[in-house]
């Protein structure tokens, strides 16, 4: 456990290290202050477009971070040979994954929270309501985070960073498609296509089923226990994909 | 026990493409090191000396074949705790600071903070990068990341320490630093294994070498006892007041004479002539400096080890 919690708040520091994170996170506060540039609305839709725009940024940069940082969390050790050190070292490489992750887990959370915070206080300015509805739906987006996170890792055990990149994109983007996808196969009248479709909507994780931004916005909550299945349902499959990426990872030479 | 046992270890590549043979780095290599010994892993490049160590290391997995490191197999984790290793040409996280860099080593190898802070100092101490501490490595030039990797190797204090090319970026200084070192961890009972190309590095400081060519260990031994195996020594006299390069009795019998202002140097390929030729030089009222005898040296090993080499040798003479 220790050794995980070291290789973690590494990363974690590697992080906060890095301009990029930075860059992004001023680009959310920008997006989240977008609004007050449009001037010429009522105050209800000010309020409305507020909430959405600030959803959306939050889970933009999330996803931005999960991906890009994602990727290169344990290939950028290969390619740059610093695995060499660590892995001489009493750690074993389940350990190190773990700690990989949960090192950008710990940044995505300080993130979320940073942007969130910024959020809030832009609601308040524009006097707009903060229903219940908006932190379950926030909380959503993080569970999203964590599994788009392990998609990446998981790719980039065994693939180049470019196609990792790509793969994790394709995922994310099926990801919230796939109930069309269903639709998609029962309409088709081609076997094939049934199939290909069918297979998709059980391989790629159910993104929509994370997504709860346009009725949040709206107010609307969703059932505890509806966010309680997906959540798990989300935490299930990061953990399959990390126990997937350390099986690839054992078996890696250097 | 030994410290390292390597035994019919062989390693093959998988070709870069399907179809192409493999690419056998280690053909059924076994070599082994005792413990309290600087140990000298020689070979020219592309000789499976880096592919041994990553094995010695579990960074990668022998295709055959059995190793075992203070008795226990490699990939033991417990064992790993009493084990330095520097990788070859080494790249570190270049946002942490030398301080920083050198705690997580340390906490990875799980020292506690008041013994970390401890080791710290004192390698910083031992690399000269006292000055350095607080600085990103990303502003350290190749010479001062090697030595941080060095300290970064010796941080926690191992039983058994691994170096991949250890003086390879160095400045002159820098290499007898390292050498130092070397010898320095052997006083306190450690021991050393470390591969280079460089010659005269291991002629210097190693108890025992090993050469690999193509994979395989062509000779291992004692220095002096591979050195004066089969080898003629050379004698090297210097003399002044005469100009030996013009008296062809001389030069008949020396493989090279060379006038450097007032000294001249006679090189003699055997020992048996030497009474002959020293007559010679007092006959034409030379004077007599010295009398070097040139032991054989690793190199001509080397070479002699080195099918390719000596080809070209034989070539060039042709
Ligand atoms: N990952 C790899 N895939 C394929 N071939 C490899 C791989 N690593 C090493 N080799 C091959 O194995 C052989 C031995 O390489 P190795 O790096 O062990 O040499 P070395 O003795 O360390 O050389 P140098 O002195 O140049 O560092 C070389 O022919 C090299 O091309
Ligand atoms: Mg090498």
């Amino acid at each position: 456990m220790r050794q995980v919690v070291v290789i973690a708040l590494n990363t974690f520091r590697e992080n906060l290290r890095d301009k990029i994170l930075y860059n992004l996170l001023f680009f959310a506060v920008l997006l989240i202050g977008f609004s007050v540039l449009l001037a010429d609305l009522t105050i209800m839709e000010h309020q409305k477009i507020v909430t959405d725009m600030g959803l959306a940024a939050i889970n933009l940069v999330g996803v931005i971070i999960a991906i890009f940082v994602g990727i290169g969390l344990v290939s950028k050790e290969i390619e740059r040979r610093t695995v060499y050190t660590i892995m001489a070292r009493p750690i074993s490489r389940t350990q190190f994954i773990l700690g990989k992750y949960l090192g950008l887990m710990l940044t995505l959370f300080v993130n979320i929270l940073i942007m969130v915070v910024v959020y809030l206080a832009t609601l308040q300015v524009y006097r707009a309501p903060v229903p219940w509805a908006l932190l379950q739906a926030i909380e959503l987006i993080f569970v999203e985070l964590l599994l788009v996170t392990a998609l990446a890792l998981f790719f980039s055990t065994f693939s180049t960073s470019t196609l990792s990149a790509i793969m994790t994109l394709g995922f994310y983007v099926i990801g919230h498609l796939t109930t069309d996808l269903k639709g998609i196969a029962q309409k088709s009248h081609s076997e094939a296509v049934k199939a290909v479709m069918t297979g998709i909507y059980y391989l790629c994780p159910n993104l929509e089923m994370l997504n709860m931004k346009g009725q949040a916005a709206m107010g609307a909550s969703v059932p505890l226990s509806y966010q309680a299945w997906a959540s798990a349902y989300g935490l299930l499959y990061a953990a399959l994909l990390i126990s997937a990426a350390c099986a690839v990872f054992q078996r890696r030479d250097f | 026990m030994d410290a390292i046992l390597v035994e019919e270890v062989t390693k093959k590549f998988r070709p870069g493409w399907p179809g192409l043979p493999p690419v056998t780095a280690l053909a059924g290599l076994s070599l082994s090191v005792h413990k309290g010994e600087i140990y000298g892993f020689l070979g020219p490049n592309g000789a499976g000396k880096t592919t041994t160590l990553k094995i010695l290391l579990s960074l990668m997995r022998a295709t055959s074949g059995k190793v075992e490191m203070l008795g226990k197999p490699a990939g033991d984790l417990e064992v790993r705790r009493r084990i330095g290793f520097l990788p070859e040409a080494p790249y570190f996280y270049d946002y942490l600071t030398a301080e920083e860099f050198l705690a997580f080593y340390g906490h990875l190898a799980g020292l506690e903070r008041g013994e970390l802070s401890r080791r710290i100092d004192h390698l910083l101490e031992v690399v000269g990068l006292r000055d350095a501490r607080t600085r990103q490595l990303r502003k350290f030039s190749k010479g001062m990341l090697q030595r941080v990797g060095l300290a970064q190797a010796l941080i926690h204090d191992p039983e058994l320490v691994i170096l991949d090319e250890p003086m390879s970026g160095l400045d002159p200084l820098g290499r007898k630093h390292v050498r130092d070192l070397i010898l320095g961890l052997r006083d306190q009972g450690k021991t050393v294994f470390f591969s280079t190309h460089i010659i005269p590095d291991v002629e210097m400081i190693c108890d025992r070498v090993g050469i690999i060519v193509k994979g395989k260990l062509m000779a291992s031994g004692r220095v002096d006892e591979l050195v004066s195996h089969g080898h003629t020594q050379s004698v090297e006299i210097v003399c002044e007041g005469i100009k030996a390069d013009e008296v062809p009795s001389i030069t008949a019998l020396a493989t090279r004479v060379l006038q450097r202002g007032r000294h001249c140097l006679v090189a003699l390929p055997e020992p048996n002539q030497l009474e002959d030729v020293l007559a010679m030089i007092r006959a034409r009222g030379g004077r007599l400096v010295s009398v070097t005898p040139q032991k054989g040296s690793l190199e001509e090993l080397f070479f002699k080890e080195d099918d390719m080499t000596v080809s070209v040798r034989s070539d060039t003479k042709v």
